[in-house]
């Protein structure tokens, strides 16, 4: 099987800050991936540059085979435009940690906006299978409310709703918790498992809840100073791997009575 | 109180050239406000590079001067004939506040929060879309209240028409006045009224205006 995403020594640089300093990832279909690591060791970034939220200074990305943040001009390699990028991004899905959901669109309109606008799809198609997510996602009677009438827990379920109406191939999630009143991580959690356990998509979950990815992670890595420094089943980079760095991680983290 | 609603009656010829050349400037100075506003937000910065220059001369000089240039000057040099005063006055009126109103659609454009615009990206709304469905309608809630002070200002404007020989209010005031100099303070006393009468609406429209726009940040 082919991976569906491909990193290949990719960089990122803010000025002389050199977040990223060469990252290979393979993440194949339906695989289900959690990323750790200290705060600024650069999960967040990892992610936004597959979004094509921020641009690689060096690398490759790969979605499905073809290049995100390149392409072929009469036989030379160039910066994509905003078409390429647009091609090759159809695939691939976020959900933000502070929701961003569009505050002047009802539940509804938040679901059917990329239908309608990028998919050109009827407006009563739309709302079917917009209204069949929010049910799936358990907000099935809110159609009509406005982001700003819904809890924390409701907003990042909205989220996750408006992106998977795109069936996206690919899945990303930026501490989609850390937000949230403690009471209403639950529900989000509920949400993912149930994605985890149902869908194709492959998921990157960059995340602080080590349970949770112990629970639902094929693979977990811990991104610590700008490489992927441990790789592997969710059990044994949590529980067995003896990288001095990820222990000391680990225990911060436990004390921090955040686990 | 019988010379002060003759004067009135007197003014009113004036009304409607300075209610139309104030209907025009507004709709003019939108559409610039607009163009102008959303060019200085593109990538391509050479376009960003005129609007700004236009921008910055229109707001950086007055607008009586920028009258006499389009009246006097610029059909002399370019061979440009713009057409009748009336719409002289209504194009100077419109690029100057244009200018000043690009800087409010320029800076709602940018508050707007930038999360909303990654949101509109990973959904994978083109740059227009994302413009169209996303970014403006929450800018217009921000600009509501600025626009509608706007509006009293360009009413204001209006006045310096006179200057080109356009027949609005402050032109038959002074008018009257010239012919009838006892009554002078009483004359523009009526003008100023007559102005303020014409601006009750607007007024109403700006307090609105706000209403809507604190309603539209919650969320
Ligand atoms: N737009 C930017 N400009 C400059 N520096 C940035 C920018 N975005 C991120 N950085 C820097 O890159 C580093 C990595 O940031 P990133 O957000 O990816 O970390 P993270 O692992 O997600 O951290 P956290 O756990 O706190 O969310 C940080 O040092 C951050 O300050
Ligand atoms: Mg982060």
């Amino acid at each position: 099987m082919e991976p569906v995403v491909q990193y290949k020594e990719v960089q990122k640089s803010f000025g002389d800050t050199h977040v990223l300093k060469g990252i290979n990832l393979d993440i194949m279909p339906s695989e289900k991936i959690a990323i750790i690591g200290p705060s600024g060791s650069g999960k967040t970034t990892i992610i936004r540059l597959l979004m094509t939220l921020a641009e690689p200074t060096g690398g490759d990305i790969l979605v499905d085979g073809k290049n995100l943040w390149k392409m072929e001009v009469n036989g030379k390699t160039k910066t994509a435009n905003e078409k390429h990028l647009g091609a090759v991004r159809d695939d691939i899905g976020m959900v933000f940690q502070h929701f961003n959901l569009f505050p002047h669109k009802t539940i509804l309109e938040n679901c059917t906006l990329p239908l309608t606008s990028v998919q050109k799809m009827d407006k009563t198609e739309a709302e079917a299978l917009a209204k069949q997510m929010l049910d799936r996602v358990g907000l099935g009677d809110k159609f009509e409310a406005y982001p700003a009438n819904l809890s924390g827990g409701q907003k990042q379920r909205v989220a996750m709703a408006r992106a998977l109406v795109m069936k996206p191939k690919i899945m990303l999630f930026d501490e989609v918790t850390s937000a949230l009143d403690p009471e209403l991580v639950g529900e989000v959690l509920e949400v993912i498992r149930d994605l985890a356990a149902h869908e194709d998509m492959a998921m990157v979950l960059v995340t602080h809840e080590m349970e949770f990815a112990l629970e639902i992670a094929d693979r977990v890595l811990f991104l610590d100073e700008g490489v992927i420094a441990e790789s592997g089943p969710a059990d044994d980079v949590i529980n067995k791997s003896e990288n001095p760095r990820l222990q000391e991680f680990l225990k911060r983290f436990r004390s921090n009575g955040q686990s | 109180m019988d010379s002060a609603l003759n004067i009135l009656s007197y003014l009113s010829q004036g009304l409607w050239t300075t209610v139309s050349i104030f209907l025009a400037a507004t709709f003019f100075s939108f559409v610039m406000a607009f163009f102008a506003g959303l060019c200085r937000v593109v990538k391509n910065p050479l376009v960003r590079g005129v609007t700004t220059a236009y921008v910055e001369i229109f707001r950086g000089t007055s607008l009586i001067v920028q009258l006499f240039w389009l009246y006097y000057a610029v059909p002399m040099l370019f061979g440009i004939n713009l057409g009748s005063n009336w719409w002289v006055g209504v194009i100077a009126i419109a690029l100057n506040y244009g200018a000043y109103m690009s800087e409010v659609v320029r800076s709602s454009v940018l508050s707007v929060d930038e999360g909303q615009t990654e949101a509109a990206i990973a959904l994978n709304l083109s740059r227009v879309q994302r413009m169209r469905h996303v970014i403006l309608p929450q800018a217009l809630r921000l600009m509501l209240p600025e626009f509608g002070n706007y509006m009293i200002q360009i009413l204001k404007g209006t006045a310096l028409v006179s200057l080109i020989g356009l027949t609005d209010i402050l032109y038959y005031g002074d008018i009257y006045r010239s012919t009838n100099l006892d009554e002078g303070p009483l004359a523009y006393l009526m003008v100023l009224i007559m102005y303020f009468i014409i601006a009750l609406p607007l007024i109403w429209l700006s307090k609105k205006g706000e209403k809507i726009s604190k309603k539209g940040v919650a969320g």
